[in-house]
């Protein structure tokens, strides 16, 4: 600890940090650009100058930048003297001498940090008469706009694309005052976290496009805490409605999961909210005009009290719309909407996780390893954010070194790139193509899944016997805490098998590895903890049944034939949905549920963290309730019980935990409904939200009653507590002269750190019991026209609800196939050629596309594309 | 008996005082210029709204009468899609006068909207939108703004450089 004065003040601070954090943590307003929490700092800015002291007889001091500036044993310094303000409205006054007369215009504006700041220095007129400098703008791509007037050089957005994410299409080009942050020419951005420029620059230059469709300022969204729905990895975000639509999403700040960013998928799927696919109003197919919509749900819970009912779950639904599903159809009739290989996958990879045979890692944990092995999965386009930690993971090494060497601080951005250099620690990459992350790999191996498995195995063989002539084992052993990084995106169960051998021999030699699964849908890991069979079990119960989807297609798991044969054996198909699929097409019922931002729920995400996601708002559509709401109304129907209308998440969670005690821990993710603070509630809204008297008045000029939220202690208004509410129930990051997402710092117990009272989310998964896992995998072999068909996945395209987002339909590839040169040579074909390939009897054409790294025997084929439908991945395709 | 008396004489002095009662509604009332009465959105000089949907009066709004929708047209200027003031809220307090970055929204002398119903109250953007500049003449915000919105392109406006070439390292 050391001690810090300020102006005469005694606080006791960590010694080593930098001024500028020390000073935000403890509460002071100091103005800042260039620094970020994430990234460090580089003094380009010059805003955050201080006064330092020398001693106590020091009167005069010096003028110093407080982000470069570390805290010693006992530091004296001024925040507010006249020196140090004068010389930040100076800086200040500088940077806007060009900074265009677009507030009005600009998106930015009411969450703006050079806003902010320039208020906070008291700048308030314009003196430099000459004319602005002005630049042309580029086309970034559907996601990010570009308006390079608003420029303040502060150098964050290329510290965050290059540097943080490792973009290559970002760069800032000419000089000294004319600099352009922008691409080479026009184009899409080709980084996957390129909408964290709009939330990192701390001016309008970059803007989410998105929400340029249907603009809002911050102070006049709904806002509510939610979880991302487009992947295992459950990242944090914030979703802001306005006139009963949802606008915008942003990252929220969790300290174990996604620190202060999202990736692109996250925050530009939610399009999929208000895309035509949505499902509004319930369908009936023509046999069904006996039912009418108002009366849907009686005729339902008819239908299903005179039969025997089969209830599929799934792994996008909350656990609670999964859980009223089971309790509906009863225990031995709910079945898991997976096939029985994805069942089987996330059975083992629950396992694992169970096993204790490695420390579970959280996202965030990631960057803390010193070696990471990733055994078949493409983290850039499967679980994006865990690229983006393992890209600062690798710094680790070398940055410890440079901390050795020369004893520089770990904030000292600039400087340390510097030293560091291409430098990184160890990371072993084993995919059967290339990955983005391959450019920061120690070695990259390309290989069919079971190959990969057999290497995991032969690792741990080695590790066990400690093989000097293994680099990978003696790399691991070498580490002070290895990763391992493994998926279920190939199908293939050995790899899991592979990594808990690796884990498992790391352990037996003294070493607390970690483990990184990342499953494929949002709530994955919730469903494997259910432990209900898969649905392909129960396919001979379907004949003459009612079969009940929950937020399922099958067509997404199934060979189509087989699921027609299937459906078509039923009595009757009822589906809940929010978007319309191919399963929905063919049922006789469908009755349309709310998304997301229209529902409560908790999510699992991959390390076996509950988190709760709240209802940004109330539609007008009456049908848009929660799946598990329908689901419990049907079950008081059918056993002729009375419907509770005031039923909350709570009571469901109640339920659920006696139902299944292994959720136990489920209902301290988010404060219960009858939480207050200061008897009030938390407000959704700012506090100034505008036109609450205008916005309905075309509709009646009498104002109604504002909305009641059951299930959480959140209002949907801007009355209530105006304070830190807890940090699992914060929709939203503002305070006093902090209108941007910069503050954040007001929220966190100090800078980067855990926000007040926790990082949101319980870990339900407690490592139980070891077992010993195989340590041999299976072969296939094929034949001379054959390939192993190999799933390839896009971050934009192969997760089913982002895919329905416009501006991710437009970065979405068209389906292909992948061949290396031998292969194609083989084939005596060209490039972009259209082929035909049989694949389970089959047939499909595709173009084909070349990759040369690729081994000889296998053929990438793009999964979960819309435009290409099932195809069973992994297999053996023949090639005509 | 002094003071009745009193009265009386001031009361009869009245007589030949100027009148303040005007015969409303036959006579009309003389409005000053800067009156705060009924709130039109007016056009720029080129007859273009001047709009930008910024949403400031809408957040001045003491009792939140304001809502409107921002939209942008091909050329990416910016005008509110709807816009809606609950008159039977409004209070012509003159913060989104106030406010108006770019002299849209201005209140005019014009006090005349009494209405028998109370939902003839809530007045739109074709109610609200004039064809003239009101009090502010010759103001075009994107005249002056940095961004190219059809009004202008970069660099041509006023006080403004020409691009600046971003291949060039010359000083």
């Amino acid at each position: 600890m050391a001690t810090l004065y300020v102006d005469n003040r005694i606080y006791e601070v960590t010694e080593g940090k930098n001024l500028l954090e020390t000073c935000l943590s403890l509460g002071f307003d100091l103005p800042y650009f260039c620094w970020h929490p994430a990234m460090g700092s580089v003094g380009a800015c010059r805003q955050c100058a201080i006064k330092i002291f020398k001693d106590e007889s020091d009167t005069t001091g010096r003028l110093v930048m407080s982000c470069m500036e570390p805290v010693g044993k006992e530091t004296r310094i001024s925040v507010n003297h006249p020196d140090a303000e004068k010389f930040r409205k100076q800086i200040i006054e500088w940077l806007m001498t060009n900074h265009p007369h677009d507030c009005a215009v600009c998106d930015e504006g009411g969450s703006c940090h050079l806003q902010d700041m320039t208020v906070m220095t008291g700048h308030n007129y314009r003196r430099f008469e000459y004319p602005k400098r002005t630049y042309l703008n580029q086309y970034l791509g559907p996601l990010i706009n570009h308006e390079m007037n608003r420029c303040i050089q502060c150098y964050r957005c290329v510290r965050f694309y290059k540097d943080y994410a490792g973009g290559k299409d970002l760069d800032v080009y000419a000089a000294h005052n004319h600099v352009y942050f922008g691409r080479e020419k026009d184009g899409i951005l080709e980084s996957e976290f390129s909408g964290n420029l709009a939330e990192v620059c701390p001016t309008g230059v970059f803007t989410d496009k998105t929400l340029k469709q249907h603009y809002s300022r911050k102070w006049d969204f709904t806002f509510a805490p939610s979880v991302c729905q487009h992947c295992s990895l459950g990242c944090n975000i914030i979703a802001g409605e306005r006139y009963g639509e949802l606008r915008q999403i942003t990252s929220r700040y969790n300290g174990d999961v996604n620190g202060y960013f999202i990736c692109d998928r996250g925050r530009f799927g939610y399009e999929v909210a208000n895309s035509p696919k949505r499902l509004l109003q319930p369908q009936l197919k023509n046999d069904n005009t006996s039912f009418g919509q108002e009366f849907i749900i009686n005729d339902i819970s008819e239908l299903i009290a005179t039969s025997n009912c089969i209830g599929i779950g799934s792994p996008r639904a909350s656990n609670e719309s999964n859980f009223a599903l089971q309790q509906l159809v009863g225990k031995e009739n709910f079945f898991a909407g997976l096939s029985k290989q994805e069942y089987q996958l996330n059975q083992t990879a629950l396992k694992l996780l169970q096993s204790g045979v490695a420390e579970i890692s959280s996202l965030k944990q990631i960057e803390q390893y010193d070696a990471i092995v990733t055994l078949g999965e493409d983290l850039t386009n499967t679980a994006p954010m865990a690229a983006l930690a393992v890209r600062q993971a690798v710094r680790k090494e070398p940055v410890e070194n440079a901390q050795q060497t020369i004893n520089l601080a770990s904030w000292h951005d600039a400087a340390l790139r510097e030293f560091v250099q291409h430098e990184h620690g160890a990371l072993f990459i084993f995919h059967p193509h290339a990955t983005k992350l391959d450019e920061i790999a120690t070695k990259v191996t390309y290989a069919t899944p079971e190959e990969i498995a057999s290497e995991g195995f032969r690792i741990a063989r080695n590790i066990e016997s400690s093989a000097d002539s293994d680099p990978i084992a003696a790399a691991l052993l070498k580490a002070e805490r290895p990763l391992i990084i493994v998926g279920t995106s190939l199908f293939n169960e050995d790899l899991l098998n592979a990594a808990g051998a690796l884990a498992h021999s790391l352990q037996k030699k003294g070493k607390t590895p970690g483990i990184f699964i990342i499953q494929a849908e949002c709530n994955s890991m919730g469903l494997a903890m259910m432990n209900t069979p898969s649905v392909e079990d129960a396919f001979y119960k379907f004949e003459n049944n009612i079969l009940i989807v929950l937020e399922n297609d099958l067509y997404r798991k199934f060979p189509a034939q087989q699921v027609d044969e299937l459906l078509n054996k039923c009595k009757q198909i009822i589906t809940f949905d929010h978007i319309k699929t191919h399963t929905n097409e063919k049922a006789g019922i469908v009755v349309p549920v709310g998304i997301f931002s229209e529902a409560d729920g908790t999510l699992i995400n991959n390390e076996g963290r509950a988190q709760r996601f709240f209802q940004v708002f109330i539609p007008q559509n009456e049908w848009l309730k929660e799946s598990w709401r329908w689901l419990y109304t049907l079950k008081a129907l059918k056993e002729s019980t009375a419907i509770d209308e005031n039923l909350s998440l709570g009571t469901v969670q109640q339920d659920l935990i006696e139902a299944l005690p292994q959720f136990k821990g489920i209902e301290q993710t988010a404060p219960d409904e009858d939480f207050r603070l200061n008897g009030q509630k938390i407000p959704r809204s700012p506090h100034r939200y505008s036109g609450r008297t205008a916005i309905q008045a075309n509709i009646n000029v009498s104002e109604p009653k504002p909305l009641e939220d059951n299930d959480s202690p959140m209002s949907f208004t801007m009355e209530g507590f105006r304070g830190i509410p807890p940090s699992s129930a914060t929709p939203f990051f503002w305070s006093p002269g902090w209108n941007s997402v910069q503050s954040i710092n007001k929220f966190q117990i100090e800078v980067g750190g855990p926000l007040h009272d926790g990082n949101p989310g319980v870990r339900l998964i407690k490592p139980a019991f070891t077992s010993e896992f195989k340590l041999s995998s299976n072969k296939t072999s094929l034949k001379a026209n054959e390939w192993l068909a190999v799933p390839i996945y896009h971050i934009f395209g192969s997760e089913e609800l982002s895919a329905e987002a416009d501006s991710i339909q437009e970065l979405t590839p068209a389906p292909y196939i992948a061949l290396n040169q031998s292969s194609i040579d083989k084939l005596g074909i060209k490039e972009n050629e259209v082929i035909t390939i049989e694949l389970n009897k089959e047939t499909y054409q595709l173009p084909v596309k070349f990759r040369p790294e690729i081994t000889d025997k296998i053929a990438l084929i793009p999964y979960g594309l819309t435009a290409m439908g099932y195809i069973a991945l992994p297999g053996i395709i023949s090639i005509k | 008996m002094i003071s009745l008396i009193r009265s009386i004489w001031l009361t009869f002095l009245h007589l030949f005082h100027k009148k303040e009662t005007i015969q409303y509604p036959e006579e009309k009332v003389q409005l000053k210029p800067r009156y705060r009465g009924r709130i039109v959105l007016t056009r720029d000089p080129d007859g273009g709204e001047r709009c930008v949907g910024c949403y400031l009066c809408a957040a001045a709004c003491p009792v939140d009468c304001i809502a409107l929708q921002a939209t942008e047209n091909e050329e990416g200027r910016r005008y509110p899609e709807f816009f809606r003031i609950n008159f039977s809220r409004c209070i012509f307090c003159g913060f989104c006068e106030e406010a108006c970055p770019t002299y849209a929204i201005q209140l005019i002398p014009d006090f005349e909207m009494a209405e028998y119903v109370r939902q003839n109250l809530v007045y739109e953007k074709e109610d609200l939108l004039i064809n003239s500049q009101g009090k502010y003449p010759g103001y075009n915000y994107y005249k002056v703004a940095g961004l190219d919105a059809g009004v202008k392109g970069k660099g041509e406006g006023e006080n403004e450089e020409p691009p600046i070439d971003r291949h060039s390292l010359l000083p």
